[in-house]
C-alpha cells in the first residue's frame, strides 16, 4: 500500500509542479517560428518588459495549428507568434481570436494585417515559395536551369521534382492555392497534372524538398526562398529560382487568443511584434517584412522576390481549403504505386 | 459470491468468509489500480470511438435571409436556404456532408445573383448555435446582418455537429484513404513472413547446430530492439536513396515505398520474432529426435515432422505479433513510405495535417481491428499450447557437424552483418559532414540545439520518461499483477483486471496518442491539467506497454507457490509485509526485466506520444521523427544512435546491477 500511494502521490506532485508554472504574467506563446530564432525575440521583448515572461511551445506551422485547433474550448495559450495567416484565418473563423489594434499598426503595408476593425491577426513577415535547383546533379543530367512553373512540367525533369504534399504541409498548400490563383482554378489543376508527371514523391515537411535539392536526392525541390537560403549559406551546391509567373506566400502572423487570462500582457507582445525593432528582426531571416521600407536585402536571397508575390487572397485560400485539399488528394494522393 | 449468499438455499446458519483487513485492502488496491487503466485506457478509447462517430452537416433551414429589389431598401419577406434548395435544386443530401472545416458559399442559391447588383440582402442564424461567415469573420449570434452583394458573396455557412456512420461512409468511398487498408495489411504480410522466416532459421542456427559466436549472435540479433523503428529508414536512405551507397543493387526501383517500409519492418521486428521463436524451441525434447534416427529418418523428414510442430506455437505466435508491429508501426513508413499510404501515417496526416480529428478517428477505428484479431488470435493459439516440456523429457543437445555448422555460421552471419550494417550506416552518416559532397568527419550533426526538434534537452526528457516509466510503471504493474495473482476470491473483479491489462497490447500507439488527446484535453475533464505535461507521457507510456510487462509479472508470480500466502496468514503477518520482505525479493529478476523493458521501450517509442509531447517535454525519438521530417536527415541519425548507445549503456547496468542483486537476493535458488 505505501508503495501505491508513492505512487499515486508522485502523480499528483508531478501534476501540481505542471500546474504551478501559471504566474500572473507568463505568457504562454505557441509558435512555429524556426528555434533558433526564438531565443533573440525572446530576449528583446522580456528587455523591453522585464515583468512578462516568455513560455514558447514551439512546433510545425501544421502540428500548432491542429494543437489549437484541438485545444478549441480549453484554449491554453495565450497568444500566437508567427504562425501562418492561412491558419489563423482558420482559427478566427472558429471565434477562436480576440480582436486587438496594436499601436502603429497602420504603419504595415497593406494586407499585412486582417481588415477588420479592430484586426484579428497582424502579420510580420512573408514566406516565399521557390525552387531549390540543386547546380551538380543539374550539370550530371544534363537539366536546363528552370525559369517558370510551366518549365517544371517538361519531361525532362521526370521524376526529378520534389514537392510538399499540401495536405500535411503548410507550404505545399500555399504553392498549391498559389497556382489555382495565377493560372485560374481549371488551368491551375491542369498545370498540378502535368507537373505530378514529375514529381518523384510528395513530402510531409516544406522545408524539406530544398533540403533534399541541397543533398542531391532529388535535384529540384519546390520549397520556399527562407529554406533556400539558409541551405545556401550551409554550403549547399543549389541556386534559388523565382518562377516568372509569380509565386505564393503566407507570413509569419501572430493574434491574441480569445479567453487568455493575460490579455494585457498578449496586447504588450503584440504591440511589440509591429514594432520597428521586431521588424528588423524579422528581418534578419526574413527579406520580406511587414514595415515598409525596413527589409534590407538578406544573403542568398533570390532578387526579384518581394515583385514576384502574387496577391494573395488570403480569405479565397482559407475559405476554399477544405474543397481544394479533397480535390488535390483525389486527383494525386490516391497513386500508391512506388514511382 | 454474493451469488452463493443469495441463492435459494434453505435458511440455516451461514458461514461467511470474513474478509480480513488484508483482503479488503488488497481489493481496494485492485480497484484503484482497475481504475487507473480504466481512466488511462478505456475511457480515452470510448471518447475515441464517440468521436469517429461525430459528423458535420450543413443544415440549411437553420439560416434566413431577404432579398431586396433593384433600389436595395424593400425587402422580401424572410425565407430559408432550406426553402430556396426546394426551388433550385443547388444541393443534394450527399452535398450537405462536411468535415468540421465545412464552408458552403451561399450566392449558388440564387441563380441570378451578381456582385455588381445593387440587390441588397439581410442573412440571420434562426438558432442560438448557428454560425456562418462572412469573409472570415464568425456570425453566431440571431440578429438580422445587412450585407450588398458584393459582401453577401463571401458569406460562408458553417456545418453543425450530428451524429452518425457519415465520416465511415465517407471514408470508404475515398481511394486514396481506404486504399491504406489493403496496402497496410500487404506490407505486414509480406513483412512477417519474410522475419519469421529469417528468425527461424536464426534461432535455428543457434540452437540446434555447434557454430561459435553463438553468444555474440544473441546479442546482435537483439540490437534493434534498442533503436526508434525509424531509424532502419534513415539507413535505407542513405543505402539506396538517389545518392545511396548501394543505389545500383535495386535496379532502379526505389526505395521510397513498399520496398523500404519492409526492408525496415524485417530489421526492426526481427528481434521480437527471435526472442519467442527461440524459447519455442529452446523447449524440445532429444527423445523424439533420437526415435526419428531410430526409425532412419531422414534429416529433412525429422525436421517437419519434429522440430516444426514443437516450434509452431512460437512461429504462429511470432507471425501474429509481427504482423502486429508492422500494421501498427507509424515511424518507418513516414520515413521510407514515399506515395505509398499505410493506416498509420494516415492517422497522423488527418490529425497534423489536415486536423481533421473526426476523420483520424476513423482511421484508427479501422486500424484497431486487424491489430485486435491478430491479438485475439494469438491468445488463442496460446491456450491450445500444451506442455511439450513433461517431466521426463530429455533437452535437446546439438552435436558437431562440420559442414553444417558452417552453413549456419554463414547464414548467422549474413543476417548479423544486415542488422549490424544498417546501425553501422547511420552512425557513419551522423559523422559525415555534409553528404555526399563533403565527406570529411565532423560533430555538426550533433549540434542538436541548432535544430528542430527539441535539441539536446529533447535527449535528456527522454532520459527522464524512461527512468520515471521504469520506476512508476514497475511498481503500478508488479503490484497489479501480484494483486491479481495472489488475492483470494474476488473472482469476477480479477477477471476484468485481467481483461484490462491484455487490451493495451491490441491497441495500436497512435489511436492509444490520439484517443488521450480527445479525452484529457476535454476541458470538463478534472484531469486535463496532467495535459502537456511529462505526467501524460508516462501515463501514456505505462498503459502503452502494460501488457507485456504484466505478462512478464503474472509469469514471475505463478513460479510462486500460493503457500507463501497461507503461510503468512496463519503467522498473522500482513500480506503487504510478505509482499516486501519475500514476493518482491524472490521475483526481483522480473521485475528488473519489466523496469528494463520500460525503459527502452519509452525511448524508442513515437507512435503514441507524437500526439502528446509539448515543447517542454519534447523527446528524442520525436526529435528523430522531426528533424527527418525537417530534412535534417544526418541529424536525425546522430539522434537515432544516442538512443541506441544510451539503451545499450542501459542494458549494460541492468545486466551488472542484475548479477550483483541477483547474487545476493537469488542465492536461495543454488544449493
Amino acid at each position: 500500500m505505501k508503495k501505491l500511494s508513492k505512487v499515486l502521490g508522485g502523480v499528483a506532485l508531478a501534476a501540481l509542479m505542471a500546474t504551478g508554472a501559471l504566474a500572473e504574467t507568463e505568457l504562454t506563446v505557441y509558435t512555429a517560428v524556426e528555434a533558433v530564432d526564438l531565443p533573440r525575440y525572446k530576449e528583446a521583448f522580456e528587455k523591453l518588459h522585464p515583468d512578462i515572461t516568455i513560455n514558447w511551445v514551439r512546433d510545425s506551422t501544421g502540428v500548432i495549428t491542429a494543437k489549437l485547433l484541438a485545444e478549441k474550448n480549453n484554449p491554453q495559450a495565450d497568444i500566437i507568434w508567427g504562425v501562418s495567416a492561412t491558419s489563423l484565418l482558420l482559427m478566427k473563423s472558429e471565434g477562436m481570436l480576440e480582436p486587438y489594434k496594436p499601436e502603429g499598426v497602420e504603419n504595415l503595408k497593406k494586407g499585412f494585417y486582417d481588415s477588420d476593425e479592430p484586426p484579428y491577426w497582424v502579420g510580420q513577415d512573408a514566406y516565399v515559395g521557390a525552387v531549390c535547383v540543386n547546380t551538380i546533379e543539374a550539370e550530371k543530367h544534363g537539366l536546363t536551369m528552370p525559369t517558370s512553373w510551366k518549365d517544371l512540367t517538361d519531361p525532362m525533369y521526370k521524376d526529378m521534382v520534389i514537392m510538399p504534399n499540401p495536405n500535411s504541409s503548410g507550404t505545399g498548400f500555399l504553392d498549391v492555392s498559389g497556382w489555382l490563383q495565377i493560372f485560374g482554378e481549371d488551368e491551375g489543376w491542369a498545370y498540378m497534372d502535368a507537373l505530378h508527371e514529375n514529381i518523384a514523391r510528395y513530402t510531409h515537411s516544406g522545408s524539406k524538398p530544398c533540403k533534399l535539392a541541397a543533398s542531391g536526392e532529388i535535384p529540384i525541390g519546390v520549397s520556399f526562398a527562407f529554406r533556400g537560403a539558409k541551405s545556401k549559406s550551409e554550403g549547399a551546391p543549389i541556386e534559388i529560382i523565382v518562377p516568372s509567373e509569380g509565386v505564393g506566400w503566407d507570413m509569419e502572423s501572430s493574434a491574441i487568443v480569445a479567453g487568455t487570462d493575460d490579455l494585457e500582457a498578449a496586447q504588450k507582445l503584440m504591440d511589440f511584434a509591429v514594432t520597428k525593432q521586431a521588424n528588423e528582426m524579422y528581418n534578419q531571416s526574413f527579406a520580406v517584412v511587414a514595415m515598409p521600407g525596413i527589409a534590407k536585402p538578406v544573403e542568398h536571397f533570390p532578387e526579384g522576390l518581394e515583385e514576384a508575390m502574387i496577391d494573395n487572397d488570403f480569405e479565397f485560400a482559407a475559405n476554399n481549403r477544405a474543397r481544394i485539399l479533397e480535390e488535390w488528394q483525389k486527383r494525386y494522393d490516391s497513386k500508391s504505386e512506388a514511382k | 459470491m454474493s451469488d452463493a449468499r443469495m441463492g435459494s438455499i434453505p435458511a440455516g446458519p451461514r458461514i461467511k468468509g470474513k474478509l480480513s483487513r488484508d483482503d479488503l485492502i488488497m481489493r481496494g488496491s485492485m480497484i484503484v489500480i482497475a481504475l487507473y487503466l480504466l481512466i488511462t485506457m478505456v475511457f480515452p478509447l470510448y471518447a475515441m470511438m464517440s468521436k469517429s462517430l461525430s459528423t458535420y452537416k450543413f443544415d440549411l433551414a437553420a439560416y434566413e435571409v431577404q432579398v431586396s429589389g433593384e433600389e436595395g431598401t424593400v425587402f422580401s419577406d424572410p425565407v430559408t436556404f432550406a426553402e430556396l434548395n426546394e426551388t433550385q435544386e443547388a444541393l443534394h443530401a450527399g452535398d450537405l456532408l462536411a468535415g468540421s472545416d465545412g464552408r458552403l458559399g451561399v450566392t449558388q442559391f440564387f441563380p441570378d445573383f451578381s456582385f455588381r447588383s445593387p440587390v441588397n440582402y439581410r442573412i440571420r442564424n434562426l438558432d442560438e448555435d448557428g454560425r456562418f461567415l462572412v469573409g472570415s469573420k464568425l456570425i453566431d449570434n440571431t440578429d438580422w446582418l445587412e450585407l450588398d452583394s458584393n459582401t453577401f458573396r463571401r458569406v460562408q455557412l458553417r456545418p453543425k455537429k450530428d451524429i452518425g456512420l457519415g465520416n465511415f461512409t465517407t471514408y470508404f468511398s475515398t481511394p486514396a484513404l481506404s486504399d491504406s487498408i489493403k496496402n497496410s495489411v500487404m506490407i505486414a504480410t509480406i513483412s512477417t513472413i519474410i522475419t519469421v522466416t529469417l528468425a527461424f532459421w536464426f534461432a535455428y542456427a543457434l540452437s540446434r547446430s555447434c557454430m561459435r559466436f553463438k553468444g555474440l549472435f544473441r546479442l546482435i540479433a537483439m540490437a534493434p530492439i534498442l533503436v526508434p523503428s525509424l531509424l532502419p529508414g534513415i539507413a535505407l536512405v542513405y543505402l539506396f536513396g538517389n545518392q545511396g551507397m548501394l543505389k545500383e543493387a535495386l535496379f532502379g526501383a526505389s526505395i521510397y515505398g513498399p520496398i523500404g517500409i519492409i526492408i525496415g519492418s524485417v530489421f526492426f521486428t526481427f528481434p521480437h520474432a527471435f526472442l519467442i521463436i527461440s524459447t519455442g524451441l529452446a523447449i524440445s525434447d532429444a527423445r523424439l529426435y533420437e526415435a526419428a534416427v531410430s526409425l532412419k529418418a531422414t534429416r529433412w523428414r525429422t525436421f517437419w515432422t519434429v522440430t516444426i510442430p514443437g516450434a509452431r506455437y512460437g512461429l504462429v505466435s511470432a507471425a501474429f505479433v509481427v504482423f502486429n508491429l508492422v500494421i501498427t508501426d507509424f515511424g518507418l513508413p513516414k520515413v521510407i513510405g514515399g506515395q505509398f499510404n499505410v493506416l498509420a501515417v494516415d492517422i497522423y496526416k488527418q490529425v497534423i495535417g489536415q486536423q481533421n480529428f473526426e476523420m483520424g478517428a476513423v482511421v484508427s477505428v479501422v486500424l484497431i481491428l486487424p491489430a485486435i484479431l491478430a491479438f485475439a488470435i494469438d491468445r488463442f493459439v496460446q491456450s491450445k499450447q500444451v506442455a511439450l516440456l513433461s517431466a521426463r523429457s530429455v533437452p535437446y543437445q546439438p552435436s558437431p557437424n562440420t559442414r553444417m555448422d558452417w552453413i549456419m555460421f554463414g547464414y548467422a552471419s549474413l543476417v548479423g552483418v544486415f542488422l549490424i550494417g544498417m546501425l553501422a550506416v547511420c552512425q557513419f552518416a551522423a559523422l559525415v559532414k555534409f553528404w555526399p559532397y563533403d565527406l570529411s568527419f565532423s560533430l555538426n550533426n550533433y549540434q542538436f540545439n541548432k535544430m528542430d526538434g527539441g535539441g539536446w534537452a529533447a535527449y535528456f526528457n527522454s532520459i527522464k520518461l524512461g527512468l520515471l516509466t521504469a520506476v512508476i510503471g514497475t511498481s503500478i504493474i508488479f503490484f497489479g499483477a501480484y494483486l491479481v495473482e495472489k488475492s483470494n476470491g474476488f473472482r469476477t473483479g480479477r477477471t476484468i483486471f485481467q481483461m484490462f491489462a491484455m487490451l493495451p497490447m491490441a491497441i495500436p500507439g497512435m489511436v492509444l496518442g490520439l484517443s488521450y488527446i480527445f479525452f484529457f484535453n476535454n476541458p470538463d475533464n478534472p484531469l486535463n491539467v496532467i495535459y502537456g505535461t511529462m505526467t501524460i507521457l508516462v501515463v501514456c507510456t505505462v498503459t502503452h506497454f502494460y501488457t507485456v510487462s504484466h505478462l512478464t509479472a503474472t509469469t514471475a508470480l505463478q513460479q510462486m507457490d500460493r503457500e507463501f500466502e497461507s503461510v503468512s496468514a496463519s503467522l498473522k503477518q500482513p500480506t503487504l509485509k510478505l509482499f516486501s520482505r519475500v514476493t518482491v525479493p524472490v521475483c526481483l529478476p522480473a521485475i528488473l526485466d519489466i523496469s528494463i523493458y520500460l525503459f527502452v521501450n519509452a525511448m524508442t517509442t513515437v507512435s503514441a506520444v507524437v500526439f502528446l509531447y509539448s515543447h517542454d517535454t519534447a523527446l528524442a525519438s520525436i526529435a528523430v521523427l522531426n528533424m527527418d521530417d525537417a530534412g535534417d536527415i544526418a541529424p536525425a541519425a546522430a539522434m537515432g544512435m544516442m538512443i541506441f548507445y544510451t539503451n545499450a549503456g542501459a542494458r549494460i547496468i541492468h545486466l551488472i546491477a542484475s548479477r550483483g542483486i541477483v547474487g545476493r537476493t537469488q542465492a536461495w535458488r543454488k544449493r
